[in-house]
């Protein structure tokens, strides 16, 4: 082993030891007991979801043995998400909730990015006031009923927009955005603009393909809020056809409503136990968000420093 | 290049090229005081940057700084359309509001609303008990717990195992209130995860949901559980920030890993922990809305389970009693606000930093 190597490794195991370099290590009884907790809050989190998905692929004859929830499917079957896959009151809740965040993130994000964007230059005209309208919209939520009111008042009950547009812009992710911009080399804009190109060509052939990375970020941010959001669909909108999500999770799973055939449809067989469908319910609703989370991990440190720093 | 002795004259600093107009013109007396060549090379350049240079035109960017404004609109129109407008429906506070008349036709009642903060109405009391002994439950339990995670985090693990663990901690952030009641129940109902171990293992069972005892156990669990991975965030960047020096400084000076900790960690912390409790004190009022509503219904019932956010909601939308549930709704966001401003003041008091430098 050459003497590189060497060095290597044994900074790599000090390092493995002792994580704040320089700080006397703890001792082995003290740093064991730390080990175990992190180990009990990791199963914490894991366990739920792994019953949750086992659950979900037991048949009936498991589930009724255990009397509920189960840790490992003995004879996995997919019979309770073919059940409630196969049109009815989850598959339309799919289909309203996938279409809301989609469309929602591409709104919230075209406004978003304009609006930090027109807020990326000190000292432009409406500068200020507009910094200082969007600043003070994060000391107060506009409360409930109020914003009823107005949802009533523009016609939008029951309509899709009214799970759109007031969650449209988050002023923290403008906020970000805006940082980011701000931190873009002033020299390539100003080249830009000395070759004539206008503020939108700016926007459109510089200031996005060089932020794709925070958009990013804050386009995941704005894609879970939209697919989490329950409360102004439970406000908003009193027609079951067209709920989300989150309220037939809340309605079948938290409720306990009783899951019939008429809210699934079942090809001549039985129904599936009752916590299996509950459970793939959940489990469809926790998908997406697992889905993207790795991407939104990828990024969420620099995102959330990016606003931590430059607020 | 500000504080240049005249004998440097001879080569002066040349204006930093990247500083704008407005940075230069605002530095400028400082040269004042300063040898005459000096002042009159810096001041020069400034001057004449300022009249007819290309890149930043004062005068001429003045149509451009307009376009860029046109930019804010949309996102702009939205803020104001969802979060002031509705500010100005707390005008209903002050009226015996009908919703068939609607808000311009309903009689004005001046402060009668406001009335039954004063006489006592049971509900709200029972309302105002609740949110307050919720909020002493999260000042004391909840809020701690993502410092003592990342203390955990911070001096145990090598890079990649922290990082494996942050993200099975950060994830149930991510996760809808829904969810997380959902999952909640599913784990510790009757026929969930855990009773169905205990009674495998002839323990009897445990009952929590829909137990009203236990609702504020069960609030206080499933928010420590969303929300302490997440939280531990900004606590581990600021303890990356640390001057690792200090810690050997203190080693040398004779102190153990807790005089370390209790004297280099814990300070590094200090502002963090300020900011965030001055923030969580305007929302002092509001103690996690979405996650309580989706849960009274399940049994606990108005006693246990009612909140000042709720008791708006329930008493106004689903009752019908719109102006008492505005006026109520109006004085929770005054109160916060002022709670806010005047927990800065108080930090300020003490030196600290508080949400914004003075």
């Amino acid at each position: 082993m050459s003497a590189a190597q060497t060095y290597r490794s044994t900074a790599a195991r000090s390092r493995a030891r002792a994580a704040v370099p320089g700080r006397t290590p703890a001792s082995p009884p003290w740093r064991a007991a730390k080990g175990v907790l992190l180990l009990i809050c990791c199963l914490l989190v894991i366990v739920p979801f792994l019953s949750i998905v086992a659950t979900s692929l037991a048949d009936n004859e498991q589930v009724t043995e255990a009397g509920g929830f189960v840790l490992w499917p003995e004879r996995p079957s997919f019979a309770a998400y073919s059940a409630v896959l196969a049109g009815g009151v989850v598959t339309r809740a799919l289909a309203v909730s996938v279409g809301v965040t989609v469309a929602g993130t591409a709104l919230a994000l075209l406004s978003s990015i304009t609006l930090a964007y027109g807020l990326s230059r000190p000292g432009t005209f409406g500068h200020r006031p507009v910094l200082m309208i969007l600043l003070f919209s994060l000391l107060f939520t506009p409360g409930v009923i109020p914003s009823y009111l107005l949802i009533k008042q523009l016609g939008l009950i029951n309509s899709y927009w009214s799970l759109i547009l007031p969650t449209m812009v988050n002023a923290f992710n403008v906020i970000v955005l805006r940082a980011f911009f701000m931190g873009l080399p002033r020299e390539l804009l100003d080249a830009a603009r000395i070759d004539g190109a206008n503020a939108l060509q700016i926007l459109r052939r510089i200031v996005v393909p060089l932020s794709r990375a925070a958009i990013a970020v804050v386009g995941l941010f704005y894609a879970v809020s939209f697919w989490n959001a329950f409360f102004n669909a439970m406000l908003y909108m009193n027609e079951s056809e067209s709920w989300p999500m989150q309220l037939v999770l809340r309605t079948y799973v938290v409720n306990n409503a009783a899951i019939g055939a008429g809210e699934v449809s079942v090809a001549g067989a039985a129904l599936p136990p009752s916590y299996a469908l509950q459970a793939a319910i959940l489990v469809l609703s926790i998908v997406p968000i697992v889905v993207v989370y790795p991407f939104l991990q990828r990024h969420l440190r620099k995102g959330v420093m990016i606003g931590a720093v430059k607020g | 290049m500000f504080v240049t002795s005249p004998e440097c004259t001879g080569s002066p600093v040349p204006p930093l090229p990247s500083a704008s107009h407005h940075a230069i013109r605002e530095r400028e007396p400082a040269h004042r005081p300063e040898g005459h060549a000096m002042s009159l090379l810096t001041r020069q350049k400034p001057r004449r940057r300022s009249g007819a240079s290309a890149v930043d035109p004062p005068r001429g960017g003045a149509r451009r700084d307009r376009a860029l404004f046109w930019f804010t609109v949309p996102g702009l129109a939205v803020v104001l359309l969802f979060h002031y407008v509705p500010l100005l429906g707390h005008v209903i506070a002050f009226q015996d509001y009908q919703p068939f008349i609607g808000i311009w036709h309903s009689p004005w009642v001046g402060f009668a609303n406001f009335s039954v903060l004063f006489n006592g109405e049971e509900k709200l009391v029972i309302a105002l008990v609740n949110t307050l002994q919720l909020l002493l439950i999260q000042v004391v339990f909840v809020f701690p717990a993502p410092i003592l995670l990342a203390l955990a985090l911070n001096s145990l693990l090598g890079e990649r195992l922290k990082r494996v663990v942050q993200n099975v901690l950060y994830l149930p952030h991510f996760l809808s209130w829904v969810v997380v009641v959902a999952i909640f129940q599913q784990m510790l109902s009757d026929g969930g995860l855990v009773n169905v171990f205990l009674r495998a293992q002839e323990l009897g069972t445990f009952n929590i949901i829909g137990n009203p005892e236990l609702f504020k156990a069960l609030l206080t669990s499933q928010v420590i559980w969303k929300d302490t991975g997440w939280g531990t965030i900004l606590f581990l960047a600021a303890l990356s920030r640390v001057d690792t020096n200090l810690y050997e400084a203190a080693a040398a000076d004779g102190a153990g890993r807790w005089r370390q900790t209790w004297h280099v960690t814990l300070p590094a912390l200090r502002g963090l922990v300020i900011l965030l409790l001055i923030l969580r004190l305007g929302d002092a009022l509001s103690v996690g809305f979405e996650q309580i509503i989706l849960q009274q219904q399940s049994g606990v019932g108005i006693q246990a389970g009612e909140v000042l956010d709720t008791y708006v909601y329930n008493n106004g939308l689903v009752a019908g009693q719109w102006g008492e549930s505005a006026a109520i709704g109006l004085v929770k966001g005054i109160v916060g606000v002022a709670l806010v401003l005047g927990a800065n003041r108080v930090a300020h008091l003490f030196g600290e930093e508080g949400i914004y430098r003075r």
